[in-house]
């Protein structure tokens, strides 16, 4: 074991780096200095986490589909995402002749930025938040609420009818499922009582014997997790949820009419929104950068954020190699019929448990009616659903 | 009225005046969004952020995309032969005119009216979610009334076209 002031400078690294480098400017300058080199952070970071991410979703998925990946540049391919950035740094970049040329282009920045923004709010560790903003987790909607925009923009401006057909299902599952996300998210925010990610971050770092208070490990908490981990699937347009770029129907969607480095523009987007929505389901959820014993707080708080995320990606690839995709009905049905009365029923449940005060019998009554619920609406969805030929009711 | 005032009011007033007069929907409806984060930007620069996130959230978030799914699925994008302006612009110019100088009179009278603040008030999400449930419940539940009698009158509108089956 380590003696305090250790684990308290390696906790806090990256924050003395900080001061440490801004140090030596004059002081007029340093809090510019300081918001530019966290921006300057950011930025690198995460693409270069998605660089990593796409060798082992790769790879993941090669293991579940008993076979290889990539393994030919570098050591077990590890440079392939070099490689990859090279190709789609010298691809030529294709216009379509009728495609509307300022949107074609906006398009894909737009999503960049809107993805990046949302990382401003997102407590990386203790002390390690770009902006403590009162309102951080509205922000964060916000922005989310700003990529779809953008897929339409990709979407309509193509002039391509597999590029406007996914540009539509991805807008119309995104508002859908957005819904969810938000309301699973207010659950956590009735029991807080603040929109500001740090101190959500803060109320879950208590521990009882040895074990956290993390918001998962409530009965209204674990409900509206695996509500939020549905939403958010589907907010990232991951399989199974990924109909948005269905190849076996749609080419790839929204960004078929894109090559080059706007097409790594869109691929980069995509997983930069999976990094961001797992950090903050880790944060509402998952206590954030606290560590899950008590014992083990001498592990920097970094570490566990990131820790968490990369375990919400390696989930979402093992989904990702596991589950067929959905369609369009089905998808729909599942948001509006079952996900969002249960976030509903979560919301009045949340309550309930915020007004029974402390004591056994809120766990057993909080856990009773979401089991129930849960299980008898699963029911009833079923007997209504006719397992058969499909039909069609508009191309006979 | 600062430097950063000016430049989001130029964004806006850009934003707004290019949806009126984009001759493409499309084009038009994004224009909207600009303007719609020109405002989120105003109210922010005030400091209330409340406001201006709620603003990115509902009017480009939602507003927008209905608006370009409300193009996408009637009419579609493409123009028109006879122009897309009205015929009757003048007279809906003039309705606008008329409004905004109603409004405008409105603010200004108002000015004296209020209390000359020195310090920019510091009202946080908290004093805004007490409000709301507090001293504003009752606007706030009617506001969810209409919403909901507007959401299922549009399912039953959905609804109606396949009388058939269940």
């Amino acid at each position: 074991m380590l003696d305090k002031p250790i684990i308290d400078k390696m906790d806090q690294i990256f924050v003395l780096l900080q001061h440490w480098l801004v140090s030596f400017l004059p002081v007029s300058l340093q809090p510019l200095a300081a918001v530019l080199l966290s921006v300057i952070v950011i930025v690198c970071l995460f693409p270069a986490l998605f660089a990593l991410t796409t060798v082992f979703e790769r790879k993941g998925l090669g293991r579940i589909q008993n076979r290889l990946g990539p393994n030919r540049v570098g050591p077990f391919g590890f440079f392939q995402p070099i490689a990859d950035g090279i190709k789609s740094l010298t691809k030529e970049d294709i216009v379509p002749a009728s495609a509307n040329a300022p949107v074609h282009f906006l398009a894909p920045i737009v999503l960049v930025v809107a993805v990046f923004m949302g990382f401003a709010v997102l407590p990386m560790g203790r002390n390690m938040v770009l902006v403590d903003m009162d309102a951080g987790l509205l922000f964060y909607f916000a922005m989310g609420a700003s990529t779809e925009v953008s897929v339409f923009m990709a979407g309509w401006s193509s002039r391509n009818k597999y590029s406007l057909l996914g540009a539509m299902r991805a807008v119309a599952q995104m508002i859908s499922y957005e819904v969810v996300l938000l309301l699973s998210s207010v659950a956590v925010v009735m029991i807080s009582g603040t929109l500001s990610l740090p101190k959500i971050v803060e109320a879950q770092n208590q521990y009882t014997w040895d074990l956290p208070h993390w918001y998962i490990f409530t009965p209204w908490g674990l409900a509206g997790f695996v509500m939020y981990a549905i939403a958010a699937t589907a907010e990232t347009n991951r399989s199974p949820f990924d109909l948005p770029e269905g190849e076996s129907e749609l080419v790839a969607g929204y960004h078929t009419e894109y090559s080059g480095f706007k097409f790594a523009l869109f691929f980069l987007g995509e997983y930069l929104a999976m990094f961001s929505i797992s950090g903050l389901g880790a944060t509402l959820f998952l206590g954030g950068w606290t560590a899950p014993f008590s014992f083990l707080t001498f592990i920097p708080s970094w570490i566990w954020f990131f820790s968490k995320l990369m375990l919400s990606i390696f989930v979402f690839i093992w989904m990702r190699g596991t589950l067929p995709r959905l369609r369009q009905d089905q998808l729909m049905n599942f948001a509006w019929k079952f996900v969002l009365p249960f976030t509903l029923l979560n919301l009045m449940v949340t309550a309930l448990w915020r007004f029974m005060g402390e004591g056994w019998e809120r766990w057993v009554v909080c856990s009773a009616i979401l089991a129930v619920v849960w299980v008898f609406m699963g029911r009833i969805e079923m007997r209504s659903e006719h397992f058969g030929p499909r039909s069609y009711r508009y191309a006979e | 009225m600062t430097p950063v005032f000016y430049i989001i009011a130029a964004l806006t007033i850009a934003g707004g005046l290019a949806a009126v007069l984009l001759k493409n929907l499309v084009h038009a409806a994004l224009a909207v969004t600009v303007a719609f984060g020109g405002l989120a930007l105003l109210f922010l620069s005030l400091d209330a952020q409340f406001a201006g996130f709620a603003q990115i959230l509902v009017y480009i978030g939602a507003v927008a995309i209905l608006i370009v799914f409300a193009i996408l699925l009637t009419r579609g994008s493409d123009l028109p032969q006879d122009g897309v302006f009205s015929h009757t612009w003048l007279i809906g110019l003039m309705i606008a005119a008329g409004v905004f100088s109603v409004l405008a009179w409105a603010v200004l009278r108002s000015v004296p009216a209020l209390p000359h603040e020195t310090a920019v008030p510091a009202v946080t999400v908290h004093d805004i979610g007490v409000a709301l449930v507090g001293r504003y419940v009752l606007p706030l539940e009617i506001l969810a009334l209409l919403l909901t009698a507007a959401t299922i009158g549009a399912v039953i509108v959905a609804m109606h076209e396949k009388d058939g089956a269940q």
